[in-house]
C-alpha cells in the first residue's frame, strides 16, 4: 500500500533520511524504530506530504504523492505532540474534522467514548492535560476509518489504563485489515502491537523484517532484548534508550 | 475552502484582537469627530491613522496569527486538504477580518458624520494597505521559523516602507536635484505601497499644491484618471506579488 | 453776446429735431449698416434688424448710437476687423460679433475703439473674435454686460478680450470673458474701475495689469485661467471683494504681484490655486480680510516685498500656508487664523497665547525642488517637520504671527 523509492531529504547539508526503500503491506503492523533523530518523524511526515523529500518517490496505492492531498483520505494519523487550535472545544474540533472531510454519518466514535472524550465536548484544548491531548489525537486518528494508520508515539503520556484501551483498539483494526505504522520507544507496547519491524539509523534503513525473524536470529524471546542484542551484534553505538 | 475559512475566522473572532481593533479603530475616528468640526481636518488626521497604524497592526497581527495557526495548519496538513487551499484560506480570513475592522472601525464613522472629499480615497488606500501588509505578513512568515524573527522582520518591513524608503527618496530628490527627476520619481514611489497610497490622498487632499509641481508630466499622470489606475494597479501588485511568492515557499516547505 | 446764446440754442434744437433714426435691414431700404453709416450724421441713431451682415471693416468716425434689435450678426469672416471707432459718444449695443481675421501684427477686434471718448459698448456678444474689445487712448467710456466667448489654446493665436491701453476712466461692469489670452489687459490704464466682471478659462491671464495706477477691481471672478491674474508694476491699486479660483499649473497663480506699492487687497477670496498670492517687490500694502482655502501656498513672499501688512485673513485648508526665499522678514502678520495653529488660548480672548510660524520648512525644501512634494505628509517629512519646529534652523525664526485668531473670521458678517 505504501511505497518509499530512494527517498531522500536533507535540510541544507544535513541528511535526515538517505535513500529509504521499503514496501507496506496492508494486514501488516510496522514498527518504527530508532534512535533520537533517526528520521522517524521526518519519515511519516513524509508519507503525510507534509515534509518534502529532496529525492526519491513515495507511492501510496500505487500513486505517486507529489502534489497530491486526496490520498491522505486513506491515513489517519496520531501526531506525537498533538497541536490543536487552542480556543477550541473538543466538540467543535470533531465537528470540524469532519465537516472538513465532509464524512459526517460514518465515523467511528469508539474511541471518544473508550476515552470518555464524549463528557468533555466542551472543554477548551488549551485547558487539556497532555494525555488529554493524546487522547483526543487517538480518537482523530481512528474517526473516519481510514485503511492506512500511522501513529507517532501513540502511548506516550497516556495512562496504563488509557494505554490498553488504544493497544485493544489497535489489535482489532490490525486484525480488521488496516495497515499500521506506529513509531515508538516504548518496545515492550510494540512487541504486541507489531508483526514487523522497521529500525532506522541516521537516516537509513538498517533493518527491515518481521519481529519473528529478528527474535530469531537474535534468540530473544522480547522485542526490547532481541534490538539490544541486535545492535549490540551491529555494533551501532547509539543505544535504544528505554 | 468555505469550510475552511470559516473555522479560521471563528477563531480569530474568538481571540478578541480584532474585536479591541475594531473598538480602538472606531473610538480614534468617533474622537477626531468630536474634537475637529471640520471634516476635512478629521480625514487628513485619519490618513496619518491609515498610513502609520493599520500597515503596522496588519503585519504582525498576521504575523502572530500565522505562527498561532501553526497548529491549525498542521492539523490540516494532515487531512485530504489542499495545502494551497489552507494557505490561501489563511489569507483570505485575516485579509477580510482585517478589512471588516477597518470598514466598522473607520468607515461607519466616515459615512456616518457625511462623506468628505478623500473619504472613499481613504477607505480605499486603507484596505488595499491592509491587504498588502496581510501579504508581507505572509512572506515574512513562510521566510522563517522563528515567530520572533519573523516578527523581527515584518516590523523592519513596516519600518522599511513608512519610514526609510521616504527618507532614501528624498535624499536621492536631494542629491540629484538638478535632473529632471519626474519620471524617475514616480517609478521610485511605485516600490513602496506607503507611498502609492499617501499619493492617492495628496490628489485629494493637496491637489493645488500637485498641481504645481513642474508642469505638464506631472499633471498629466497623477492629474488623471490614469494616476489613479496606476496607484491602484501598482497597490494590487503589491498585494499579488508577495502573496503568490510565499505561497509557492510554503507550498515546498517542510512542516 | 445774445446773438451769440440765440445761435447756439438755435444750432442744439435744430441738431435735436434733425436727429434722425436710419434701419437697415436684409429687406428694407438700406441693407448694410457701411451705407446707413454714410447716410447718417452726429447725433442719428441706427437700428440694424436680424440677419448676418458681412461688411468687412466698419469705420465709425460720427457719433452714432448703434443698437441690434434682436441680435443681428456682423460677420468678421475670419478675415476683417468688424467696428473700427473714431470719435466721441458712440454707443454700440446688442449685436453679436463673429469671426475677426486672424493677425498679431494689426491686432484685429470686433470693436477697436482709437482715440475716442464717450463710448458705450453694451450687452453685445462676441464669439470667436482675435480681440473682443480694443480701446487705445481712450477715457471716460463703459463697457458693460457683454459676452466674449473665444476657443484659444496657444497665446499667439488669440488676442485678449478686452484691452485697454492708455486709457482713463473706464468702467468695465459685468461683462463675461472666457477662452481668451488676457481676460482683460490693462496698460497705462488710470482711474479706472474693473467691475463685476467673470473671466474664466483664458489661456494666459484672467486679468493682466500693468502700469496703472489709481485703480479699483472688485468683486469680479478669476477661474481657472492659464496662469491666474497679474497685477505688475503699479501703485494704488484696489483689490477688493474678488474671486480667484482653481489657478492650476507650475506658474499659475490666484494673485501674481510684482512690484506694487500703496495698494489695497481686501475680502478677496483665494481658492484652490497652486499659488493664492505670490508677492515680489511689493511694497506698503495690505492684505486684510482675505480668505484662502485648499490652495497649494495661500501665500509666496518674496524676500524682495517689505512693510506689507497681514492682517484677519483666514488661511484654512492650504497645503503650505506661507513660503518665503530669505530670512529677512520686513512685513507684519498678525491676528490671522490659521488652521494649523495648534496653540492653546488660557485667557480666553480669542487670541492665542503662542505665536505661529506658517512658514513650512518642507515648503522650503520642495521651493528648492519640487519633485519634493511627492513625500508631503509621509511619516518622514512629518518627523523632520516637527524637529524644525522645535528648533528651527531653515525657516526665519522672526516669521510669525504673534497673535493668531483661534477662530476663524466672518466675513460674510462684517462686509455686509
Amino acid at each position: 500500500m505504501i511505497s518509499l523509492q530512494q527517498v531522500s531529504k536533507h535540510f541544507g547539508k544535513l541528511s535526515v533520511l538517505s535513500e529509504v526503500n521499503f514496501n507496506l503491506e496492508k494486514g501488516n503492523s510496522y514498527a518504527l524504530v530508532g534512535p533520537n533523530g533517526s528520521g522517524k518523524t521526518t519519515l511519516i511526515k513524509s508519507i503525510l506530504g507534509m515534509v518534502i523529500p529532496s529525492l526519491g518517490k513515495i507511492l501510496v496505492d500505487g500513486e505517486d504523492i507529489k502534489d497530491h492531498w486526496r490520498y491522505r483520505e486513506k491515513i489517519g494519523y496520531m501526531p506525537q505532540i498533538g497541536r490543536y487550535p487552542e480556543n477550541m472545544r473538543i466538540g467543535q474540533l470533531f465537528d470540524m474534522m469532519k465537516n472538513i472531510r465532509g464524512n459526517t454519518a460514518n465515523t467511528d466514535e469508539e474511541l471518544i467514548r473508550a476515552f470518555n472524550l464524549h463528557k468533555i465536548v466542551d472543554k477548551r484544548m488549551h485547558t487539556l492535560s497532555g494525555g488529554t491531548r493524546q487522547k483526543v489525537s487517538a480518537a482523530l486518528a481512528f474517526l473516519f476509518h481510514a485503511p492506512i494508520l500511522i501513529l507517532d508515539e501513540p502511548t506516550a503520556g497516556l495512562d496504563p489504563v488509557s494505554v490498553e484501551i488504544l493497544k485493544e483498539k489497535i489489535i482489532q483494526e490490525k486484525n480488521a485489515g488496516k495497515l499500521f505504522m506506529i513509531s515508538s520507544h516504548i518496545l515492550s507496547d510494540l512487541d504486541e502491537l507489531s508483526s514487523h519491524i522497521i529500525y532506522l539509523f541516521e537516516g537509513k534503513v538498517a533493518y527491515h523484517d518481521t519481529i519473528e525473524n529478528l527474535k530469531e536470529q537474535t534468540q530473544e524471546s522480547r522485542l526490547g532484548k532481541a534490538m539490544a542484542s541486535f545492535i549490540k551484534e551491529k555494533a551501532f553505538t547509539h543505544a535504544i534508550p528505554d | 475552502m468555505p469550510r475552511i475559512i470559516k473555522y479560521i475566522f471563528y477563531d480569530i473572532l474568538r481571540t478578541r484582537f480584532i474585536l479591541l481593533y475594531t473598538v480602538f479603530l472606531f473610538v480614534c475616528t468617533f474622537a477626531l469627530y468630536q474634537l475637529d468640526s471640520d471634516t476635512g481636518k478629521v480625514i487628513m488626521s485619519l490618513m496619518n491613522v491609515v498610513l502609520m497604524a493599520i500597515p503596522l497592526v496588519s503585519i504582525v497581527f498576521t504575523t502572530i496569527h500565522f505562527y498561532n495557526s501553526y497548529e491549525f495548519i498542521e492539523l490540516m496538513l494532515a487531512q485530504p486538504v489542499n495545502r494551497k487551499t489552507i494557505y490561501l484560506s489563511e489569507y483570505l480570513s485575516v485579509g477580510l477580518s482585517l478589512c471588516f475592522a477597518y470598514c466598522i472601525g473607520i468607515g461607519l464613522p466616515i459615512v456616518f458624520y457625511g462623506l468628505a472629499p478623500g473619504s472613499l480615497t481613504l477607505l480605499f488606500t486603507g484596505l488595499m494597505l491592509t491587504l498588502v501588509f496581510v501579504s508581507l505578513a505572509f512572506l515574512a512568515s513562510v521566510l522563517t521559523r522563528d515567530k520572533a524573527k519573523a516578527i523581527g522582520l515584518a516590523l523592519l518591513f513596516w519600518f522599511y516602507f513608512s519610514l526609510i524608503f521616504d527618507g532614501l527618496l528624498l535624499w536621492i530628490i536631494y542629491t540629484f536635484g538638478d535632473y529632471p527627476l519626474e519620471k524617475v520619481t514616480v517609478a521610485l514611489v511605485a516600490f513602496n505601497p506607503i507611498d502609492l497610497a499617501r499619493i492617492m490622498m495628496l490628489l485629494q487632499l493637496d491637489i493645488s499644491a500637485l498641481m504645481g509641481y513642474t508642469g505638464a508630466f506631472f499633471q498629466d499622470f497623477f492629474g488623471s484618471h490614469i494616476g489613479i489606475v496606476f496607484s491602484a494597479g501598482v497597490l494590487l501588485l503589491w498585494i499579488l506579488v508577495p502573496l503568490i511568492l510565499a505561497t509557492k515557499i510554503f507550498l515546498k516547505k517542510d512542516l | 453776446m445774445k446773438i451769440i446764446v440765440f445761435c447756439s440754442v438755435l444750432v442744439f434744437t435744430l441738431a435735436y429735431a434733425e436727429a434722425r433714426t436710419y434701419r437697415v435691414s436684409k429687406q428694407g431700404k438700406i441693407t448694410t449698416l457701411k451705407e446707413a453709416v454714410a447716410l447718417s450724421d452726429h447725433g442719428d441713431t441706427i437700428i440694424i434688424e436680424p440677419g448676418i451682415y458681412k461688411e468687412g471693416n466698419v469705420i465709425i468716425e460720427k457719433s452714432l448710437t448703434i443698437l441690434g434689435n434682436g441680435l443681428p450678426t456682423m460677420d468678421g469672416e475670419h478675415k476683417y476687423e468688424i467696428f473700427t471707432i473714431h470719435a466721441t459718444n458712440v454707443t454700440v449695443s446688442g449685436i453679436r460679433f463673429i469671426d475677426t481675421g486672424v493677425a498679431n501684427i494689426n491686432d484685429l477686434a470686433a470693436i477697436k475703439i482709437l482715440d475716442s471718448k464717450g463710448i458705450k459698448i453694451q450687452h453685445n456678444k462676441f464669439e470667436n473674435t482675435f480681440f473682443g474689445i480694443y480701446l487705445a487712448n481712450t477715457t471716460s467710456s463703459l463697457i458693460e454686460k457683454n459676452t466674449l466667448y473665444s476657443h484659444g489654446i496657444a497665446e499667439n493665436q488669440i488676442g485678449n478680450g478686452i484691452h485697454l491701453w492708455k486709457c482713463e476712466n473706464i468702467t468695465i461692469n459685468k461683462n463675461n470673458i472666457k477662452g481668451h489670452r488676457d481676460g482683460i489687459y490693462f496698460e497705462f490704464v488710470t482711474n479706472s474701475l474693473i467691475t463685476n466682471n467673470h473671466s474664466e478659462g483664458n489661456v494666459r491671464y484672467g486679468l493682466h495689469f500693468m502700469f496703472s495706477h489709481n485703480d479699483e477691481y472688485y468683486n469680479n471672478t478669476f477661474l481657472r485661467n492659464g496662469a491666474g491674474v497679474a497685477v505688475m508694476y503699479t501703485k494704488n491699486v484696489k483689490m477688493i471683494g474678488n474671486t480667484f479660483d482653481e489657478n492650476w499649473g507650475s506658474s499659475a497663480y490666484g494673485l501674481l504681484l510684482k512690484d506694487i506699492r500703496d495698494s489695497e487687497v481686501t475680502n478677496n477670496t483665494f481658492f484652490k490655486n497652486t499659488i493664492g498670492i505670490h508677492l515680489e517687490g511689493v511694497s506698503r500694502t495690505n492684505f486684510t480680510e482675505n480668505t484662502f482655502t485648499e490652495n497649494g501656498y495661500a501665500v509666496r513672499l518674496q524676500a524682495s516685498s517689505d512693510d506689507n501688512v497681514f492682517n484677519r485673513n483666514n488661511f484654512s485648508a492650504n497645503t503650505f500656508d506661507m513660503a518665503t526665499n530669505g530670512s529677512l522678514v520686513l512685513n507684519q502678520i498678525n491676528g490671522n487664523y490659521w488652521d494649523k495653529y495648534q496653540g492653546y488660548d488660557l485667557n480666553k480672548d480669542g487670541i492665542g497665547d503662542v505665536p505661529f510660524r506658517p512658514v513650512n520648512m518642507y515648503a522650503m525644501i520642495v521651493e528648492r525642488i519640487p519633485a519634493a512634494i511627492l513625500l508631503w505628509r509621509s511619516f518622514f517629512v512629518l518627523l523632520i517637520d516637527r524637529a524644525e519646529k522645535a528648533i528651527p534652523v531653515v525657516t526665519p525664526e522672526d516669521l510669525k504671527d504673534s497673535s493668531p485668531s483661534m477662530k476663524p473670521y466672518d466675513f460674510a458678517a462684517t462686509s455686509k
